[in-house]
């Protein structure tokens, strides 16, 4: 699973409605090299929760020197770009699991993907 | 008929492929509509004809077309046309000389083809109709191997089998641009796939739908019901990024039985990433995952470029042809014990389509668009069925028949509005197949 997924991603537990974001608890991490595309990323950047990514990126240990809020004029910044594009695309979360921050629940991930299937009455 | 223009406003020619006949004008139509160009042709446009003239373009947009489409075949710049051998020389001789002279200079090589349609020519006539030309100005040398430049005589000769005339209908003359893509047809195929299903798209189907989804580079498409990832393929194949969610466990992870004939157990390579990585696009994978449909993952501003997605088709009761509207949908067959499936499968067809113009209401970008397949039972079929939602509008509805009585309908709908409120079922919808026509949808 990317981060780029997990921010997109939110608890459905029934009767939750802080669900958001789902916290990391991962056991194999995995970081690829990937392409980069400045513009893909400066088109993804808006549509992310930059708080949520941050939080993702800290239970991870991958961090860095990301900051902590959204810089102005980040389209042009190729540095930035290239840090943002490593955590939404290049680290990846291999085994693990979600867990839903208000009921706990936990949904688990196995290599690399996420089942996020609830059973009936959830 | 005369064809004075300067640069701004050639006439173009498109010769289209003579399959999934329904599908091609709306396919292209989206690519235009990438490049913000209208659709403009003659009056005497006939959508059937596999010969279509295009106004008002420039030659990067014919080219931009031809590089994405797989309905259309070749393009070229229109010199002259009519419907008799003096219309189309008339037609020739008006056309500029300006416009022709930097493809007929001494010292360049060319190379003239006729084309007919439902009909086919003895060698000799072809070159007496190439002969025939020769009033044009062509300084150049021939090479038949690799000419700089490749004009093309096109004939219709109807669309009749039974009934071909002496005479065509329509001549046509130009300067061949660019082929389509229908090659991708044959290196796409799901043949050489190394991961499939029962329900994998055919690839020549899965290119069209993500052209009429106008995806295009960079975009971030979802497909909620995503199986084996073919309609991802394709979209990757035009630079979008891609993800996907499907229910079934096996299918996702790639493991448990096999579709190949000759193959029990799925291999370790088997899966939507796997699929990418064939084709040199693993780098636009983002996520796959195990997910209900029903029951959305995504946050409230969770937003996707286009949606493209070939949903489940469902299984009727028996009782559908009493006229019954109970719509139970049951377990399919080969449903697979380990599929790791708890919720209960009574998820009515009809749902699934409330459920997916709900979802991409709510989770597509403004001008972004939902394709999507609907089943139909054709001998109860009218337009009253394509489900329609007030955030979405409907682009193109193009049938597909599979047999006397059943067919799927490709529809595409552009979201121009967002949503208010949360929207409920605004619709209903008649669910239409027995198991025995699902099962002929499926790769054999």
């Amino acid at each position: 699973m990317k981060l780029l997924t997990h921010n997109m991603l939110t608890s459905h537990v029934k009767g939750v409605t802080k669900g958001y974001p789902l916290i990391i608890k991962a056991t194999e991490v995995k970081v690829n090299e990937l392409e980069f595309n400045a513009q893909f990323v400066s088109r993804m950047i808006p549509k992310l929760e930059w708080s949520a990514l941050i939080q993702a990126a800290e239970w991870l240990g991958q961090s860095q020197d990301l900051p902590s809020a959204l810089i102005p004029d980040y389209e042009n910044d190729e540095e930035f770009l290239r840090k943002v594009h490593r955590i939404l695309l290049e680290v990846e979360v291999i085994e693990g699991c979600l867990q839903c921050p208000e009921s706990g629940r936990e949904f688990p991930i196995s290599k690399g993907v996420p089942n996020m299937l609830l059973n009936e009455g959830e | 008929m005369a064809l004075h223009c300067g640069r701004a406003c050639r006439q173009y020619l498109l010769h289209l492929a003579h399959d999934n006949v329904d599908f091609r004008l709306p396919e292209i139509k989206a690519l235009l509509s990438l490049r913000n160009r209208p659709f403009d042709t003659s009056e005497t446009f006939n959508e059937k004809s596999p010969f279509w003239q295009l106004n008002g373009l420039s030659e990067d947009d014919i080219r931009s077309v031809m590089s994405r489409t797989v309905c259309g075949k070749s393009a070229f710049e229109l010199w002259g046309h009519g419907t008799t051998t003096d219309e189309l020389r008339m037609s020739l001789l008006e056309y500029p000389a300006e416009n022709m002279a930097p493809y007929l200079q001494q010292n360049s090589t060319y190379k003239i083809n006729v084309y007919t349609f439902n009909k086919t020519l003895v060698f000799k006539d072809s070159i007496e109709k190439i002969d025939a030309l020769d009033f044009l100005p062509f300084k150049g040398t021939v090479n038949l191997k690799a000419p700089e430049h490749i004009f093309c005589l096109l004939e219709d000769y109807g669309s009749d089998p039974y009934e071909i005339p002496e005479e065509p209908f329509h001549m046509y003359f130009g300067r061949w641009i660019a082929d389509g893509q229908r090659e991708l047809i044959r290196s796409y195929s799901v043949k050489k796939r190394h991961f499939i299903g029962n329900t994998s798209m055919d690839a020549g189907l899965s290119f069209i739908m993500a052209n009429h989804a106008k995806v295009k580079a960079d975009d971030l498409v979802y497909d909620p019901f995503v199986g084996t990832g073919s309609l991802l393929v394709a979209c990757s194949r035009f630079g979008a990024y891609v993800c996907g969610t499907d229910i079934d466990y096996n299918t996702i992870h790639g493991v448990g039985k096999a579709s190949r004939k000759n193959q029990k157990w799925r291999g370790p390579d088997e899966n939507i990433r796997a699929n990418l990585r064939q084709y040199g696009t693993e780098s636009l994978y983002v996520d796959v995952m195990v997910s209900d449909a029903s029951k959305t993952v995504w946050r409230k501003t969770a937003q996707f470029d286009a949606i493209v997605t070939d949903p489940p088709y469902g299984i009727r009761e028996s009782t559908r042809r009493t006229g019954s509207h109970k719509d139970i949908i049951k377990p399919p067959e080969d449903f697979s014990g380990e599929s790791h499936i708890p919720v209960s499968m009574a998820y009515h067809l009809s749902d699934i389509f409330a459920d997916l113009l709900n979802f991409a209401a709510h989770h597509l970008v403004l001008g972004g668009r939902l394709i999507y397949w609907l089943p139909i039972y054709r001998p109860e079929y009218c337009e009253e069925m394509v489900p329609l939602h007030p955030c979405l509008t409907l682009i193109s509805n193009c049938e597909q028949t599979l047999s006397s009585h059943t067919s799927r309908r490709l529809i595409t709908m552009e979201k121009t509005k967002e949503p208010e409120v949360e929207y409920v079922r605004v619709f209903w919808v008649e669910t239409p197949w027995s198991k025995d026509e699902i099962d002929k949808c499926k790769l054999s």
